[in-house]
């Protein structure tokens, strides 16, 4: 299967296998007017399979919410048919609206103007107001 | 301007200069009955909880400021269906500073985010109450005259307890500490405490079922109380809740410099045979927690005698 090279843009490449869609909602790249390709299951050497997604345009995003969708992922910014960035993505120390607080107890539950706010502990991410620990 | 959500906001040096403060107050009382003079704390109680409300209300007082809150979501514009956010954003251009207590798990966090004065947590649910925590480690202090170096038994519920994580958070970053806990298997201390408060900082601790076989090596005796709707069945709790139930004859165990303390309200688990024992001080923790709220509103406030 073949998709074209991008001149401008970027390339998030070594996404685990199955969760490309995921972080197309996330990122927001549904709102975006150029072209993105999605590849599922794409074979890796490393890997076995991985998702690339390829964004065709020079586009300026929070890219650490990807580390935790997929803790191996890589982005590379392409300028001009080169690629001139590759960034590995850590796990981000805090995540603003990507996980729901599930306690029952949580002000979360009856505040809705709030954001939904995890902080990076040792022990994983924890709401930021009832420190209950996010699912996975 | 400074918050107190959690302990863990206040640095060990902090906590030495509010025990230094606290101690000086009752030392002095009269010397900072005028620190607060035409200050205003607010007590926003969105569930009622007496003791902790005229603690702080006791304490503004003493500090001759004044007092003005609700003790009941109902009495509030919560019941009107008002945000946390716009009743903090109203209440600090009325009172310079804020001690709200609330069912819910972050609330206070939630309000020092949107107010202009300092916010104190005087309970939120089963999570944080700092200022229950501040007050047993000025009893420490006060009766054991250290914190470090001491034997810790903490008995009864560990597992709901807050207030015992609390104390062992606080207790854990000083030097020398062990842990005694004392408990039925159902309500042993939860794993991630005793991970990442004993294990993790290399604390010397043990596990008994059995107060007795332990009482004797303590310099500090924590109960809490034993729910009968915390066990599983009604066997269990008949078998299990007489032996953690402090007694006059288990005093006889214990060493004679032992303090007793409870954070209140106390149903069976002392017998009140013990309060005439000058070793039981759970009453004299109720009044040094005015004092350590009279010195955390000083503090806050950035306010002298």
């Amino acid at each position: 299967m073949n998709i074209d090279s991008i001149k401008n843009g970027v390339v998030i490449d070594h996404i685990s296998a199955g969760k490309a869609m995921e972080l197309y909602g996330i990122l927001g790249l549904d709102s975006l007017d150029c072209s993105v390709a999605v590849i599922k299951n794409a074979p890796s050497g490393k890997m076995g399979k991985k998702d690339i997604i390829k964004i065709d345009a020079d586009i300026d995003m929070d890219f650490d919410v990807i580390g935790y969708i997929s803790p191996n992922a890589t982005v590379n910014v392409i300028k001009n048919g080169e690629t001139v960035e590759k960034k590995h993505i850590a796990l981000p120390r805090r995540l603003t609206n990507i996980i729901k607080c599930k306690n029952p107890r949580c002000i979360t539950t009856t505040e809705q103007e709030i954001e939904h706010i995890f902080v990076l502990t040792n022990s994983g991410y924890r709401c930021l107001y009832c420190d209950t620990k996010a699912d996975r | 301007m400074k918050n107190v959500i959690n302990i863990l906001d206040l640095t060990v040096e902090e906590i030495d200069e509010l025990v230094a403060l606290a101690d000086d107050i009752i030392a002095c009382p009269e010397k900072y009955q005028e620190a607060c003079k035409h200050k205003i704390l607010a007590t926003l109680f969105f569930e009622p909880s007496t003791r902790t409300r005229l603690s702080f209300e006791s304490a503004m007082l003493g500090l001759g400021g004044s007092v003005l809150g609700f003790s009941e979501a109902g009495s509030s514009s919560a019941a009107k269906g008002e945000s946390i956010a716009d009743t903090v954003a109203v209440v600090s251009s009325y009172a310079d500073i804020i001690a709200m207590r609330h069912p819910k798990e972050g609330a206070p966090l939630v309000a020092s985010m949107h107010s202009a004065v300092p916010v104190i947590n005087a309970g939120d649910g089963g999570h944080y109450h700092p200022t229950q925590t501040l007050t047993d480690l000025l009893t420490i202090h006060h009766e054991k005259g250290r914190f470090d170096n001491l034997t810790i038994g903490l008995c009864g519920d560990l597992k709901f307890g807050r207030t015992v994580h609390s104390l062992i958070e606080a207790m854990s970053r000083y030097e020398g500490v062990k842990f005694v806990l004392i408990s039925p298997e159902e309500l042993k201390l939860p794993s991630f405490v005793k991970q990442e408060y004993i294990k993790d900082k290399h604390i010397e601790y043990c596990q008994s079922t059995s107060l007795d076989d332990v009482i004797g090596e303590l310099d500090i005796l924590y109960m809490t109380r034993v729910q009968r709707e915390r066990f599983f069945n009604e066997e269990d709790y008949l078998r299990l809740k007489d032996s953690y139930i402090l007694t006059a004859e288990k005093m006889r165990l214990a060493r004679p410099d032992m303090i007793v303390m409870h954070p209140l309200p106390r149903v069976n688990e002392i017998s009140t045979a013990v309060d005439s024992d000058p070793r039981a001080c759970y009453f004299r923790q109720a009044r040094y927690g005015r004092y350590i709220r009279m010195a955390l509103i000083m503090k806050l406030l950035g306010v002298r005698a």
